[in-house]
C-alpha cells in the first residue's frame, strides 16, 4: 500500500507581481521528515504559505496534490480539514477569542471534515479533558486556555500555542515554519516530544528552519536547501549538519545564479520594509 | 374636561366604550399629531392637570424645534404616524402578522412560544405572573417602587413630579419634545436609600408595561447608597409596524449609589430609533450604560452621564452593528460638572453589507471640574469594501488640571486573521463570526449570562445575513 503523499511539482508562486518561487519540486510521504533550509529571503516560508493557501500568494504555475487530489482547488479551510497543518512563524492575534473556543471549533472541523455549519461541536467535557492533557504535557498553565488567541503572547508562548494546536488537530502533513526560533532548549525538547507523540510515522513533516534545534530531536531523512526560490540541493541529515556548522557560503558559490536572485529578492524586501 | 370629538369620525367609536377604564376599550388615536390627540392621550390615562400641561407645552416645543441637522438622514412624515395605541389593539394582531424574518430569528434564538408572542407585540403579557408577583412583593417590602410610568404618575405623583423631565427637559431636542408630548408606558423605578437589588430588574418590565410604547418614558431614581441593575428590552428582536421609536430615559443616581442600565435592541429594519438617555450622578455615585444597537433603519442614540458632584463616575459601553440599508449613529456623552470625577467610554461598531456606523461622542469638562479623568476607546470593524464607519468625537475642556485620553481605531477584518482561522479548519463564516464576537467581547462579558448568550447568537445570525 502506498503511503499518503504530498506532491509539489514545478511550483511557481508570486506575491503581487513579484515572483518568489521559481519551480519547486518536492515529494513528502508519511513518516518522512524533511528539513527546508536556506538563507533569509530564499522562499522557504512562501512555500509553506502557498501549500496552506494564503490568499496573498498566487500560484502561477505547477501543482500541489495530496494523494492525487488537487490541493490548489481547495480553500485553506478545506486544506486544513484534509489534514494539512502549518505552524506559523508569526501567528495572528484574535482579540476576544479564547484559545479553548478557537481550538474546540478547529478540532471539531478537522476531525469531522463533513461537519455542517451549526452542527454540534465536540462535547465540552471530552474536549476539555483532551486539551488539559496536552497542555500539561507542554507544561502550559491551564489559564492559557482562557487567554485570547495569540493576543499579547510572548514569542515562546506563540510557538507553544502552535504546537498545542498541532497536537489537537493531529494533521497528516505538518509544516513547521521557524517553530524552534524563540524557544528555549526545554521548549524545543517539549515541542519535539509532541511531534514524536503525535507520531512521526503518522505524519509527513516539513521543518522550515535556519537553525537546527528541532532537527536535533527530529533528524530529517531529507534536507533541502532553498536559494533564490528554488531547491538547489537535497541531501540527508548530514547536509543539515554541514549547513549548521559552515553556513551557506559553499551553497552560494556553487549556485551563483540562484544566489544573485536571492540577493535581489532580499534587497526588494528591504525596500518594502 | 371636554374633548371635541364630534368632528372626528375616525375616533368616534370610542364613545361606545368607557374609555376612562384602563383595562377595557379599544382605542386608536387618529393619525398625526396635534393638540386634540395630546389631550386625548392625557384624558384616557386620567392624568393630573400638571401632566397635561407638560404635554401641551412639549407639543409646542416639538412644533417649534427644527429637525437635528446632524446624524443620519431622517425622512419621517409626523402626520402619518399613530401616536397612541391601546394594548388591546396590539392583541388584535395575530402571530401571522409577524414578519417571517422575525419569526425565524425567534426560532433560532430558541425563545419559547409565549415569549415570542410577547416580544413581537402580539401578546401583551407573560404567563408566569405568580413568580413575578412574589418577587415584586419582596421588593415592595424594601420600599422599592417598580411600575409603569403611567401608573406612577397617578400613584406616586410627588416623586414623579420632582424628577420627571428634569434631566431631559422637552426643550432638549425635537424628539425629546415629541416624547414628552405623546409618551406612554415605560418603567418607573424608585430605590430607597441603602437598598441594593442584587439581580437585574427586567422581568417585571414585561409584566408591568402593558404597552411598550413607541414613545415610552422611563424614570429611575436610585437614592443614596442604593444600587440597581436594570435591563431594558431583550436581545430578541422587536418588531413594529410603526416607523418611529422615540423614547426618553432619565436616571438619577444619588450620593454613593450605583446604577447600571443595560439595553440590547434589535429593531425591525424600517424603524427610526431616536432615543434620548441621560443620567445625573451625584457624589461618589456610579452610573453605567451598557447599550447595544442592532437593527433599525436609523438609530440615533447617545446615552449620557452628567457627573454633578465630586467622586461621581460615569461609564458607557456602546456597541452598534449595522447591516444593509442601516445607519447606526450611536455614541455617548460624558459631562464632568464637578472636580474629581471619572468617565470612560468604550464604543465598538461593526459595519457589514453596506451598513454605516458612526460614533458620535461628547466629552465635556466644565470650568471647575479639575482633577477629572476621562478615557475614550472607540473601535470600528468594517467587514467589507462597501460598508462605512465614521467617528465624530467632540471634546470640550474648560479646565486645566485634567486627564483626557482618546484612542480610536478602524480595522477591516484582516485578511491575515481570517486566513489564520481558515488554516485551522474554520469556515469563512465561522471565522468572521468568531472575529466579530471577539471584537464585542468587552461588552458581552458585562452582560448577565443569558443576555450574553443571546447576544452571541444574534451576532451569529447577523453574520449569516439571515436576519435583516
Amino acid at each position: 500500500m502506498t503511503k499518503p503523499t504530498l506532491t509539489i511539482t514545478n511550483l511557481h508562486v508570486s506575491v503581487g507581481d513579484k515572483p518568489i518561487l521559481r519551480g519547486v519540486d518536492l515529494v513528502i510521504r508519511h513518516g518522512e521528515t524533511h528539513a527546508m533550509m536556506g538563507p533569509n529571503g530564499s522562499g522557504k516560508s512562501t512555500l509553506g504559505l502557498a501549500i496552506m493557501g494564503h490568499p496573498g500568494y498566487e500560484v502561477t504555475e505547477g501543482s500541489i496534490t495530496l494523494d492525487g487530489e488537487d490541493v490548489l482547488a481547495m480553500s485553506p479551510d478545506q486544506r486544513a480539514r484534509g489534514g494539512i497543518f502549518m505552524a506559523f512563524q508569526r501567528p495572528m492575534a484574535i482579540p476576544g477569542v479564547k484559545m479553548a473556543d478557537f481550538l474546540r471549533h478547529a478540532t471539531t472541523n478537522v476531525r469531522n471534515p463533513e461537519r455542517k455549519e451549526g452542527e454540534e461541536l465536540i462535547p465540552m467535557r471530552e474536549f476539555r479533558k483532551e486539551l488539559k492533557g496536552k497542555m500539561e504535557h507542554l507544561r502550559m498553565d491551564v489559564e492559557f486556555a482562557r487567554r485570547y488567541v495569540n493576543d499579547g503572547f510572548s514569542g515562546g508562548e506563540m510557538k507553544r500555542a502552535e504546537i498545542l494546536t498541532m497536537a489537537m488537530l493531529q494533521p497528516t502533513f505538518a509544516i513547521l515554519d521557524e517553530t524552534d526560533s524563540g524557544l528555549d532548549a526545554d521548549a524545543v525538547r517539549l515541542a519535539s516530544e509532541s511531534i514524536a507523540e503525535i507520531g512521526r510515522e503518522k505524519m509527513g513533516l516539513l521543518i522550515i528552519t535556519h537553525h537546527d534545534k528541532l532537527l536535533e530531536h527530529n533528524p530529517p531523512e531529507f534536507t533541502h536547501v532553498m536559494l533564490g526560490g528554488r531547491i538547489v540541493e537535497t541531501g540527508g541529515s548530514e547536509l543539515a549538519d554541514e549547513l549548521h556548522t559552515n553556513g551557506y557560503d559553499r551553497i552560494r558559490k556553487a549556485h551563483p545564479e540562484a544566489d544573485a536572485l536571492n540577493q535581489e529578492m532580499l534587497s526588494e524586501e528591504a525596500v518594502e520594509a | 374636561m371636554a374633548i371635541d370629538i364630534a368632528d372626528n369620525s375616525e375616533i368616534g367609536e370610542i364613545n361606545k366604550y368607557n374609555f376612562r377604564t384602563e383595562t377595557t376599550g379599544v382605542f386608536k388615536a387618529q393619525k398625526g399629531i396635534n393638540e386634540t390627540i395630546v389631550r386625548q392621550i392625557s384624558e384616557i390615562k386620567n392624568e393630573p392637570k400638571w401632566m397635561l400641561d407638560f404635554r401641551l407645552k412639549s407639543l409646542k416645543t416639538f412644533e417649534e424645534r427644527p429637525m437635528p441637522k446632524w446624524g443620519g438622514a431622517i425622512d419621517i412624515d409626523f402626520q402619518d404616524i399613530f401616536y397612541y395605541l391601546k394594548p388591546t389593539d396590539h392583541q388584535g394582531k395575530t402571530w401571522d402578522d409577524v414578519p417571517q424574518e422575525i419569526k425565524d430569528t425567534f426560532e433560532k434564538l430558541g425563545i419559547p412560544e409565549a415569549e415570542r408572542k410577547f416580544l413581537s407585540g402580539v401578546k401583551a403579557q407573560f404567563e408566569s405572573e405568580v413568580i413575578y408577583g412574589s418577587l415584586e412583593e419582596d421588593l415592595a417590602k424594601q420600599g422599592v417602587i417598580f411600575t409603569d410610568t403611567d401608573t406612577a404618575v397617578r400613584e406616586h405623583p410627588d416623586l414623579v413630579r420632582e424628577y420627571f423631565g428634569k434631566i431631559i427637559p422637552p426643550e432638549d431636542n425635537k424628539f425629546a419634545a415629541l416624547n414628552s408630548a405623546v409618551w406612554s408606558g415605560g418603567s418607573f423605578i424608585y430605590v430607597p436609600p441603602g437598598v441594593k437589588i442584587e439581580f437585574p430588574l427586567q422581568a417585571y418590565f414585561r409584566i408591568n408595561a402593558e404597552n411598550m410604547g413607541q414613545f415610552e418614558r422611563t424614570l429611575i431614581i436610585v437614592d443614596e447608597g442604593a444600587s440597581i441593575h436594570y435591563v431594558e428590552g431583550c436581545t430578541a428582536p422587536m418588531y413594529s409596524s410603526e416607523s418611529l421609536h422615540s423614547a426618553v430615559v432619565e436616571v438619577i443616581v444619588k450620593r454613593g449609589a450605583r446604577a447600571r442600565y443595560t439595553t440590547i435592541q434589535n429593531w425591525a429594519n424600517n424603524i427610526y430609533n431616536l432615543v434620548t438617555k441621560r443620567a445625573y450622578a451625584y457624589g461618589d455615585a456610579t452610573m453605567e450604560w451598557v447599550d447595544g444597537n442592532l437593527g433599525s433603519k436609523l438609530t440615533m442614540k447617545y446615552p449620557a452621564v452628567h457627573m454633578m458632584e465630586p467622586g461621581a463616575r460615569g461609564e458607557i459601553l456602546s456597541i452598534a452593528f449595522s447591516g444593509a440599508g442601516q445607519h447606526q449613529d450611536a455614541g455617548a456623552k460624558l459631562v464632568h460638572a464637578a472636580p474629581h470625577t471619572t468617565g470612560q467610554i468604550i464604543s465598538k461598531s461593526i459595519s457589514k453589507n453596506g451598513g454605516r456606523s458612526s460614533y458620535r461622542g461628547l466629552v465635556r469638562v466644565e470650568k471647575g471640574a479639575h482633577h477629572s479623568k476621562n478615557n475614550v476607546v472607540c473601535d470600528a470593524l468594517i467587514l467589507d469594501d462597501i460598508s462605512r464607519s465614521d467617528t465624530y468625537p467632540y471634546i470640550e475642556i474648560l479646565e486645566q488640571d485634567v486627564s483626557i485620553g482618546h484612542e480610536a481605531s478602524v480595522s477591516r477584518i484582516g485578511e491575515e486573521q481570517l486566513f489564520y482561522l481558515l488554516s485551522r479548519g474554520l469556515t469563512e463564516q465561522e471565522a468572521s463570526a468568531m472575529i466579530v464576537n471577539g471584537f464585542i467581547e468587552p461588552l458581552v462579558k458585562e452582560l448577565p449570562m443569558e443576555y450574553a448568550v443571546e447576544m452571541n447568537k444574534l451576532i451569529q445570525l447577523q453574520m449569516e445575513g439571515s436576519v435583516g
